[in-house]
């Protein structure tokens, strides 16, 4: 392979190495089949990226952590900022009431989205993917909301839910009465009201991941356990399911991610107070406003983001793992 | 009063925007602000006279101040339909009077509120609106607020003690131009009143039988709404200032008392009493929907600002709207008859590039005359300068006005009292929340976690 005598290929036209091409080696010469404009394009769309990326998401990531061990108020310059060290995490921990409420709730959160939302919008998916009459219309209603931004959801809700003019409690009779119900208003039923108005939400968004996930799945498989006798759960879940485990992670992670920054739909019922505190909620609180604990703020975003960490990691690990099929 | 200002009708819609509405603040103000830099100024007309030229005595501006004339730009919170129109009325006022054109940037209300650290930061515009008491020291002893103690040596005959004190920053200087303010009473409706027979109650023992008699009609005594988390601060505060006086109200505001004061304590526990007559499902209610009652016939009365007549909608029901300041509870502190009369008004930010147009901006709006305009479209409040033609007053205005003037001490709202990283949604505003939720509770414990959250903040400026 080292023979000189016979030049592989001729070197491409504007790359200007044909002396260079007669001496050099093949494996050499296979390099230098990038021009310079492809070296150029490429490291373009890896370097843009790449900068976008670190500038709007490490540096900010990394900035919120170091300003976590900080007191802050916003106002002048970065001289202003003094090191307080572990004070910001101490003081979430023992002192700052809120904290294990939103922790406590972004984790009930999470329950509801797994073990009730994410299954029934599987449920709706594999139901619609019979065939059935006017799937498409049921596809549709499902999916509407998913359109709506959760806070949109969030005024649709407030009106359903209102104590003296919302749908539920008249429908119930109980509307003006001294035994009205008041939704939004009473701690720990408010969750729960948000939580129904949130899964309305979610469910036809997973309805739509998992339909479209079930449309590529072969028809043959099925034919195939169908004529090894298996009924219809039993295709399900021995043979559908398990082919779809890129789909599952992908509905996984997502129902993970949309638990843990709900927040537009919290922010616009009562500013996620009264119980229905959130971890990113505490976060807007704390950053916003006229004397914003910007330090304080930051410390509540490094927790949201370690437990953020844990899904990610599991997610790039199942993906990039993957890959190579 | 985090979203309680007297013009804002619209509490539930502010959907945060974050960085993109802190984006768009800065932006709009620095394009407002390049765009009057080059207008050409209009000349001083003959009639302006005092107004317009205090270009001479510039007591804090910067160095290369122009001529007073010009633009002066504004930002301004004033987002609501009708108070925009009034307020666009003053500045057309203001124009005919001195030739001195402004520029107004309206920004939604509670978004002006959550983004003004920044905006004050990056490129303000030369005046805006802003609120007295802690709110307006802050900004001034954060250097982010110019200061004009020069036009309050002008306008200071047309402002009573309170207002001066009001306006007036850590420093001692002036930085703050009142326009109007309003009171918490009690508001019923009169026609309602008369055809059962109540009368308003001087006594809190003569407003627990009024109350009484109210259940008994199958009414709620005292509307309530706190969804939004700063009403119940109205109510606390009238408490705290009946049982122990206005001074303990500042130095409470102030963190030199404590929350875990026995006194603190005591003002919980009448408020516990006082519960079973207010609405029992305050947190899921705003305060617009807290006002309909009362104005409806649903609750006997409603303790808030008079900006709830803003939701009377339909001016007859306005006219039948009438007030009485919160009962005695038979304290040493009945005599000073201390009251929430929070005030709204305007400051120059620290980065005005006009400051001369400014101040003659200030100038003008320590006027009867620019009060006077702005309150023709906004009678549930009262003109802050003496000099404000009184004449035209509605009956619900005098009636303001005879209370505020009736009062010994003023005070501004706890929010406005305090340090806001204190009373914003963070704190007070859920405290309170946990309160109305659990009345029932430890006091002793609640009080001290109140206390505790207080002291983990950090040094005020």
């Amino acid at each position: 392979m080292s023979d000189s005598s016979t030049p592989p290929y001729a070197p491409p036209a504007d790359s200007g190495g044909a002396s260079v091409a007669s001496r050099g080696k093949p494996r050499r010469r296979r390099y230098s089949l990038l021009t310079r404009r492809d070296k150029l394009t490429i490291g373009l769309m890896v370097g843009i990226p790449a900068f976008i990326h670190i500038f709007l998401i490490w540096i900010p990531a990394l900035g919120s952590v170091i300003l976590s061990f900080t007191s802050w108020n916003g106002i002048g310059g970065l001289d202003k900022i003094r090191w307080i060290g572990l004070k910001n995490y101490e003081n979430l921990v023992n002192v700052y009431q809120p904290f294990w409420p939103a922790v406590q709730h972004n984790l009930i959160w999470l329950a509801v989205f797994l073990f009730i939302a994410t299954p029934l919008g599987m449920l709706m998916a594999v139901i619609l993917d019979q065939n059935i009459r006017g799937t498409r219309i049921y596809q549709s209603v499902l999916y509407m909301p998913v359109v709506l931004s959760l806070a949109v959801v969030g005024l649709i809700w407030q009106l359903i839910y209102s104590p003296g003019q919302g749908f539920i409690n008249n429908a119930l009779g109980i509307a003006g009465t001294p035994d009205q119900i008041d939704w939004l208003g009473t701690k720990g039923l408010n969750l729960a009201a948000v939580l129904v108005a949130a899964s309305w939400r979610h469910v036809g968004y997973i309805m739509v991941l998992y339909l479209a996930g079930l449309k590529s799945v072969d028809n043959t498989l099925r034919e195939a356990a169908a004529i090894d006798g298996a009924n219809g759960r039993q295709t399900f879940l021995r043979v559908v399911f398990p082919v779809l485990a890129p789909i599952n992670v992908v509905v996984l992670v997502v129902t993970i991610i949309e638990s843990l920054r709900a927040f537009d739909i919290v922010y616009v019922i009562n500013k996620g107070l009264n119980g229905l505190e959130l971890l990113s909620v505490l976060i807007v609180t704390n950053l916003l406003g006229e004397a914003s604990l910007v330090g304080f703020g930051s410390a509540i975003a490094v927790i949201l983001l370690l437990i953020s960490i844990g899904p990610i990691i599991f997610y790039l690990y199942r993906t990039t793992r993957s890959q190579p099929q | 009063m985090a979203e309680s200002d007297s013009l804002r009708s619209v509490t539930r819609r502010q959907v945060l925007k974050g960085g993109a509405a802190l984006a768009a603040l800065g932006g709009v103000s620095a394009f407002i602000a390049a765009c009057g830099g080059g207008s050409t100024p209009a000349p001083s007309t003959g009639s302006a006279g005092g107004s317009s030229a205090p270009a001479a005595s510039t007591g804090g501006g910067g160095a290369s101040n122009p001529p007073a004339g010009g633009t002066v730009t504004f930002g301004s919170n004033y987002s609501d339909e009708v108070p925009k129109k009034a307020m666009q009325a003053v500045v057309d006022g203001f124009k005919a009077k001195t030739g001195i054109a402004v520029t107004v940037n309206t920004v939604e209300h509670g978004k002006f509120q959550d983004t003004i650290n920044a905006y004050l930061q990056a490129t303000p515009d030369d005046t805006f609106t802003w609120f007295a008491g802690y709110r307006m020291r802050f900004f001034a002893s954060q250097g982010l607020a110019t200061d004009i103690s020069d036009v309050w040596s002008k306008a200071a005959s047309k402002y009573s003690d309170a207002f001066k004190t009001a306006s007036t920053g850590d420093d001692g200087k002036q930085y703050f131009i009142p326009f109007y303010n309003y009171p918490w009473v009690v508001i019923y409706r009169k026609s309602f009143w008369q055809q059962k027979g109540y009368t308003i109650p001087k006594t809190i023992d003569e407003f627990k039988t009024l109350g009484d008699k109210m259940k008994t009609d199958g009414l709620t005594p005292l509307a309530f709404g706190d969804k939004d988390g700063w009403p119940a601060m109205g109510t606390f505060d009238i408490l705290n200032m009946r049982m122990n006086g206005y001074d303990f109200h500042v130095k409470l505001m102030a963190g030199k008392e404590k929350w875990t004061d026995p006194k603190t304590k005591a003002v919980f526990q009448k408020w516990a009493e006082l519960l079973p007559y207010f609405d029992k499902q305050p947190l899921g209610k705003t305060w617009q929907e807290a006002a309909q009652d009362m104005i409806n016939k649903k609750a006997g009365m409603y303790f808030l600002g008079t900006f709830a007549g803003e939701q009377a909608s339909d001016p007859a029901v306005h006219d039948d709207l009438d007030f009485f300041p919160f009962p005695t509870l038979g304290t040493q502190y009945d005599a000073e008859a201390a009251i929430d009369a929070p005030i709204d008004g305007f400051m120059v930010s620290a980065k005005a590039k006009n400051v001369d147009g400014a101040k003659a901006f200030m100038e003008y709006l320590a006027t009867g005359e620019a009060q006077g305009i702005f309150l023709a479209s906004s009678p549930n409040n009262v003109a802050a300068a003496k000099d404000a033609d009184t004449s035209k007053y509605t009956p619900f205005q005098k009636k303001m006005a005879e209370i505020i003037g009736g009062a010994q001490k003023i005070a501004q709202f706890l929010d406005r009292d305090t340090r806001p990283d204190f009373a914003g949604a963070n704190g007070m505003q859920g405290f309170l929340q946990n309160f109305l939720g659990t009345p029932t509770q430890d006091l002793d414990k609640f009080l001290s976690g109140i206390q505790s959250f207080y002291d983990t903040l950090p040094p005020a400026s």
